[in-house]
């Protein structure tokens, strides 16, 4: 893990000067709820650059979750605009696969090779090549032996590496993941991360991660975006490409886990 | 502070132990005896409840003697088989179940239509809410007399009041199984690309099936009561009963044995949709899936 992780801030300072992948430009969003119109996040403005790990990290009610829907097209903001690639984002589509906290996000009626290769057929890519690929992404998250089981017969984890397999199969720009360890005990949800590193150091896939652990935000990502809460609001961008599972017990790790929870915590004061 | 009101646990030192294997109980698993084996099988412990019950049956007719008034097990059998071998049982269940397919399937394609309205709009929801809450709470059966003058003596009343047996039942549980259809479900099939009639069939179908498979449950015992109640009201047209008009006619010449083997048929076609047809259908569909238990 060690050497995958610690060879940091170079190739990223490089990518920043190239055109970002997906762009969020001064965007706010709003939703509606049986009484009142809520304002969830408020100008917020941030870059994902190919191979980046962008952590969004905040407490709960800083729209961090409604941004990652905004950017997969599940929601328009109504202010700013969102770009992936140069182009507006409008719906969603299979450019940008998302991997969801819910255990059901699987559909029970398939296989887990089949819930893999569906989206895959749905684009028209062939049944041969649909098939290969489901293969070799439930190998890469050690799930190839459960090819014919139905989701209902997996644990909460395989079920979401499942998803992840799902998702990297259709070979996305992006690939969007909202909370994805967070209904997972410790133990397990500790090795998914480990292993969405490899994956991540296998493949280089560009990924936007929603959580609001500030240890998973540090080990997961190589950038964080901190949110501040009602309205969410960006509060800091920090790189932390260098600090993985290795350097937990570092007090550069402990330092910075500290500067977030500081902001975090400040942003409390000023809301309430 | 508090020390003076609790007592401390006592020190005890740390251990540690080796794991063993459980010898001394052998296999972990062991196969269950023969006869436990037998028993713990639905068929054959409901098989013997049946048989037991025809014991009964046959020694309470012969206690009685009146055959006029409730046949033994062995006279209903025989009249069972004559009927049978004799194709007028066969021939009448035809009719019966030709005009109940036709109905069953008329009625889901129009609790479809109505369905797929409801999902789409609020008028369409109100206006399934309304019809349902009107419709649903009344028998088909009180419908026959206008479906008799509406339609005439004949298969068009009967298919009639089936299809507004199953319309309400039916529609009533789609929409109750699309509405429950889990948001996260619904986005995922969203970011695969699926949208309208694909992701109708793709994801909010196979999602609502329990609930829908439940209303065709419901629709088809509505159905099937509802037909055979009809046949014993008005029977016969153009010369073609179905099998309540095989218990009406018997009835009428005092035949009680064929009534009883008449009414054995129709329980018999009622079990092997419900416990054979439907059942299947679950096993490989809902329970294979884990969304309903086994």
């Amino acid at each position: 893990m060690s050497q995958t992780l610690a060879p940091s801030m170079q190739p990223l300072a490089g990518a920043q000067t190239a055109s970002p992948l997906v762009s969020v430009e001064g965007v706010t969003l709003q939703y509606k709820t049986p009484d009142h119109l809520v304002t969830a996040t408020y100008r917020v403005s941030f870059q994902i650059h190919q191979q980046e790990r962008v952590v969004l990290l905040g407490p709960s009610g800083c729209g961090k979750s409604t941004i990652l829907k905004a950017i997969a097209g599940f929601m328009p903001p109504v202010e700013g605009r969102i770009t992936l690639k140069g182009s507006v984002i409008a719906s969603p589509g299979p450019d940008r696969m998302m991997v969801f906290q819910e255990f059901d996000q699987l559909l029970p009626w398939k296989t887990v090779q089949a819930n893999v290769a569906y989206p895959m057929l749905v684009n028209g890519v062939s049944k041969q090549e649909a098939a290969d690929r489901a293969a070799d992404a439930l190998t890469k998250v050690n799930l190839a032996k459960f090819m014919d089981a139905y989701p209902h017969m997996l644990s909460g984890g395989m079920k979401q590496r499942v998803a992840i397999a799902r998702a990297m199969a259709m070979k996305p720009d992006v690939l969007l993941m909202d909370e994805p360890y967070a209904a997972l005990d410790a133990l397990t949800r500790r090795k998914m991360q480990e292993e969405l590193l490899q994956l991540w150091d296998d493949v280089g896939f560009t990924l936007v991660f929603v959580t609001h652990s500030i240890e998973e935000a540090i080990v997961v990502g190589s950038r964080v975006v901190v949110l501040s809460p009602h309205p969410g609001q960006v509060r800091a961008e920090l790189n932390c490409d260098h600090l993985g599972f290795t350097e937990r017990d570092t007090p550069e790790f402990g330092q910075l886990a500290k500067r977030i929870s500081g902001m975090l915590f400040d942003d409390h004061a000023v809301a309430h | 502070m508090t020390t003076t009101l609790r007592s401390a646990p006592p020190a005890r030192p740390e251990q540690e132990f080796q794991v063993t294997a459980p010898v001394a109980l052998g296999d972990v698993a062991k196969p269950l005896p023969f006869i436990e084996k037998i028993f713990e099988n639905a068929v054959v412990r409901r098989g013997l409840i049946l048989i037991g019950l025809a014991l009964i049956w046959e020694a309470y007719g012969r206690w009685l003697e009146s055959p006029l008034t409730f046949p033994t097990f062995l006279d209903t059998m025989t009249a069972l088989k004559d009927g049978i071998v004799s194709g007028v049982i066969p021939q009448r269940m035809a009719v019966t179940l030709q005009t109940l397919v036709i109905g069953y399937f008329l009625g889901l394609i129009i609790a479809a239509l109505l369905t797929t309205v409801a999902v789409t709009s609020r008028i369409g929801t109100d206006l399934l809410s309304t019809f349902t809450a009107m419709f649903n709470p009344l028998p088909a059966i009180a419908l026959l007399p206008l479906a008799l003058l509406w339609f005439g003596l004949g298969r068009p009343s009967l298919i009639f009041v089936i299809v507004h047996s199953v319309l309400w039942a039916v529609a009533l549980n789609m929409h109750a199984g699309f509405l429950s259809v889990s948001e996260t479900q619904r986005m995922a099939g969203r970011t695969f690309g699926l949208k309208g009639l694909r992701f109708v069939l793709g994801i909010l179908i196979p999602a609502a099936f329990p609930a829908i498979l439940a209303g065709l449950k419901i629709g088809w015992a509505f159905a099937w009561r509802t037909l055979i109640a009809a046949e014993l009201v008005f029977g016969v047209s153009s010369g073609q009963g179905g099998l309540g008009w095989y218990i009406f006619e018997n009835r009428n010449t005092l035949d009680t044995a064929a009534v009883f083997a008449g009414l054995l048929s129709v329980m018999a076609v009622g079990l092997i949709v419900e416990a054979v047809i439907f059942r299947v259908i679950e096993a490989r569909t809902v329970r294979r899936w884990g969304m309903q238990r086994g």
